[in-house]
């Protein structure tokens, strides 16, 4: 079902980005709480961090079907098919 | 009837106490009384009735057996005690004639007996033979009686033969009555003749044997005498018995010539009695020779034979008497000479010594010494005589015995004439008889060879019959062999035909029956094909229309279910059917395994699929980052058209962005034309084709299978149609 493969995608863009953005607010915290004495600043910036991977993540994701993936195959499976 | 006996006796009884009583002696009156009484009574009339008719009877008897001795014979047969009866009125009975008359007689009246028989049963001929048989046994006997001396026994066998001879050709040859009688006739004429010939011969034969054995008897006698006499004579002359004795021999002799000479005379008597006898009989000969009568020929022969054997014998006889003469007058003479000697002798003896008288062979001792001298002086005397005697008979020798030699010659050739006559008549008589005895005989065996041949002829005759009735057998016999292998062959031939024709109607009718059957096999066939083509085409078309049907099992958002079976059913139906295999096989595995979206899943997922194309119509290869995503939302919220409009005819390029297409496949979709739905959907590009690829791959093998699926039905309507028969 290719129409769900963009839900799907969506889906798992979301999903990224919530976790991103949930482990960034959460290591933004912990950093926050544990090295930056309960800035807010690493709480965003792991939010940030968070939401832009996942950002990143998602456009990838979307993007993949029309980026070129190389396969990189071993020199010896070459070798062996062809002997 | 007792009482009339009882009534009878007391009458009698009455009359003889009246007359015994009354009377001294029962007188005329007394027994007329009586006989009146009798009269008077019933009884008395009856008694004196049955008293007359049995006297009558015997008296008549009596009369008759002393007129007929057969009848007497005949009645002392069955009577008993009739003999003496008769003895007592007749004396005895009268002997039986003398056989030589008799058998004669007896042959007569035996032969014609046989021929009446013969006559009288022709048919018969075994009886004949039998009593012809008995006829010629009695005819020898009766024939060699009266050849007692003859040694003609073969004759009699000959006269039975030829009565037997005679009968069997009446018998055999000529079985018809009328023939046979003539023939018995014949025979019975012959028969008389012969008989009358065979007595007469017989008769003279008997004579003349009687006479020429009388005198052959004489003549032995003569010879005897001779005999006697001659040895008297030497005995007289010879011996040297005392002289009483000699007297008594001289006596001797003179009875002995004396009974020579009345020897010879009887002898002499006999033999002229016997040659009468036998010129008698020789006339008889001649006359039965001249009777010709072929039966008596044997008897004439045997009687010629006879008479010349007693001839013979006569001569014989005759002939030794005259020899014995003849050698009786040498005796004599011999005897004469010795007693002229004797006496000659004796004188001299008598003259020299006068007291001996003995003769001069046997002399005793009584004689002296000169007596002896004497004596011997004498006989050398004697002998000097009887020496000159000789001598001079020795010279007188040759004349004498020419003399002697000449008057022998003529005596000889006289005696040898006569012997060689009478030789030469016995000779000539006996090749007569013998010739005729020849004749005879070769007669009889030609006659008997002519009978056999006769009876060969016949044989033959019967064997040619046979042969021929055997052949005509043969041909009858094979042509009824020829009609019948003809008829058998026409009737084989019809009844073949017949059968062949069966056969043929039969073949025919089954060939009929064969070829209807084909066809109606054929058709059967045929229909089973059609049938089966039907079937087939029946099953295509239900598997089809199953196939058809399970399109119709997609539910909504879920695949129909997979073709695969129903496929598959086809496929298995329309094994040998390569449209619908071609067909079949030619559905996309996906539908097969899968099966396929039903229209309307399809178009409640298409506009599914539209909205989200609509929302990434701008993404493509270049423009595919989130910021593009946003705005393609973006736009697909803010851009308002038409949801559905009409595709035109052509497609210009204008008319190939996104929302024109979308709008045109769902005007298409909802008009139901999936296909060219797709064909716009197909029109896609960037990622609303790749939103609407799998839509569009759906909606493809749905397609494909529908095509396919309307195909399979056309073709399965098609066959059905095909296939069907028109009424």
């Amino acid at each position: 079902m290719s129409e769900k493969e963009l839900g799907q995608k969506w889906d798992h863009c979301l999903a990224d980005s919530a976790i991103k953005f949930g482990t960034g607010l959460g290591l933004g915290i912990v950093f926050s709480v544990v090295f930056f004495k309960r800035r807010t600043w690493p709480i965003v910036f792991g939010t940030g961090l968070g939401l832009g991977m996942a950002y990143s993540n998602c456009q990838n994701d979307l993007r993949s079907h029309y980026v070129l993936h190389i396969i990189y195959v071993p020199q010896q499976l070459i070798c062996c098919n062809v002997c | 009837m007792l009482r009339v006996c009882w009534k009878g006796a007391h009458a009698a009884a009455l009359t003889l106490v009246w007359c015994v009583c009354g009377r001294k002696k029962p007188t005329v009156k007394c027994i007329l009384n009586m006989v009146f009484l009798f009269c008077r009574s019933n009884a008395g009339k009856i008694v004196a009735a049955s008293l007359l008719t049995v006297g009558g009877g015997l008296g008549s008897t009596i009369l008759y057996a002393k007129w007929d001795p057969k009848f007497r014979a005949n009645i002392e047969k069955s009577v008993p005690y009739s003999d003496q009866l008769f003895e007592m009125a007749l004396g005895p009975p009268p002997p039986p004639l003398v056989p030589l008359q008799k058998k004669p007689g007896k042959i007569e009246p035996l032969q014609i007996s046989s021929l009446s028989e013969a006559s009288k049963e022709s048919k018969q001929p075994k009886a004949k033979a039998k009593k012809s048989d008995p006829a010629p046994v009695e005819a020898p006997p009766a024939v060699e009686e009266m050849c007692n001396s003859c040694t003609s026994q073969f004759v009699c066998v000959c006269v039975g033969e030829e009565s037997k001879d005679h009968h069997e050709p009446a018998l055999k040859e000529r079985p018809a009555e009328e023939v046979s009688a003539r023939l018995a006739q014949q025979d019975k004429v012959e028969q008389d003749a012969l008989a009358a010939l065979t007595a007469g011969l017989e008769e003279s034969l008997g004579s003349s044997a009687k006479t020429t054995l009388q005198a052959i008897g004489a003549q032995e006698a003569v010879l005897t005498a001779i005999a006697t006499h001659t040895n008297k004579l030497k005995e007289a002359m010879d011996s040297q018995t005392p002289p009483d004795e000699k007297s008594t021999q001289w006596k001797a002799l003179n009875e002995a010539l004396s009974d020579r000479t009345r020897a010879m005379e009887e002898a002499e008597e006999a033999l002229l009695k016997a040659k009468g006898e036998l010129e008698i009989l020789r006339g008889v000969i001649n006359s039965a020779k001249q009777s010709k009568i072929d039966a008596a020929r044997p008897q004439i022969l045997a009687a010629e034979e006879n008479l010349h054997s007693m001839i013979v014998d006569l001569d014989k006889v005759v002939t030794k008497v005259q020899t014995a003469q003849t050698e009786a007058k040498i005796m004599s003479q011999y005897s004469e000479l010795v007693n002229e000697a004797k006496a000659q002798f004796q004188q001299e003896l008598a003259n020299i010594t006068p007291e001996i008288q003995a003769n001069w062979k046997g002399l005793s001792g009584k004689l002296s010494a000169d007596d002896l001298n004497s004596l011997i002086a004498h006989a050398h005397r004697r002998i000097d005589q009887l020496n000159r005697e000789l001598a001079e008979q020795r010279v007188r020798e040759q004349i004498h015995i020419e003399v002697a030699l000449e008057q022998q010659k003529l005596e000889d050739q006289k005696a040898l004439e006569r012997a060689v006559a009478s030789a030469l008549e016995h000779r000539r008589e006996d090749m007569r008889l013998e010739q005729e005895k020849k004749v005879q005989e070769v007669r009889e065996v030609m006659e008997a060879e002519m009978r056999t041949q006769l009876r060969r002829q016949a044989a033959a005759h019967t064997d040619h019959l046979r042969d021929v009735l055997k052949v005509q057998e043969q041909e009858l016999h094979e042509e009824a062999q020829e009609i019948m292998n003809s008829k058998m062959m026409e009737q084989e031939t019809h009844y073949r035909r017949l059968t062949q024709e069966q056969l043929d109607t039969f073949t025919l009718d089954m060939n009929a029956a064969y070829a209807r059957l084909k066809g109606i096999e054929e058709a059967i066939d045929s229909h089973v094909i059609a049938e089966e083509e039907a079937r087939k085409a029946h099953q295509l078309w239900l598997s089809v229309e199953a196939l058809n049907y399970t399109l119709k099992s997609a539910g909504a958002d879920s695949p129909t279910e997979p073709l695969e079976g129903a496929v598959g059913v086809i496929k298995e139906n329309c094994a040998e059917n390569e449209f619908a295999q071609a067909l079949a096989s030619a559905l996309p595995e996906e539908s097969l395994s899968r099966g396929i979206y039903g229209e309307a899943s399809l178009r409640a997922r298409f506009y599914d699929i539209r909205r989200l194309a609509r929302r990434v119509a701008l993404i493509d290869e270049t423009r595919n980052s989130l910021y593009q995503y946003f705005l393609s939302y973006l736009q697909s919220i803010l851009l308002f058209e038409r949801e559905q409009v009409a595709p035109p005819a052509k497609l210009a390029p204008e008319d190939l962005d996104t929302f024109r297409l979308l709008a045109y496949a769902t005007y298409s979709i909802e008009r139901g034309d999936l296909e060219l739905a797709a064909k716009f959907v197909n029109q896609l590009r960037g990622a609303s084709q790749r939103v609407a690829q799998d839509w569009l791959k759906e909606a493809r093998l749905t397609l494909e299978t529908k095509q396919v699926i309307s195909l399979l039905l056309a073709y399965a309507n098609a066959v059905g149609l095909g296939t069907t028969q028109a009424p």
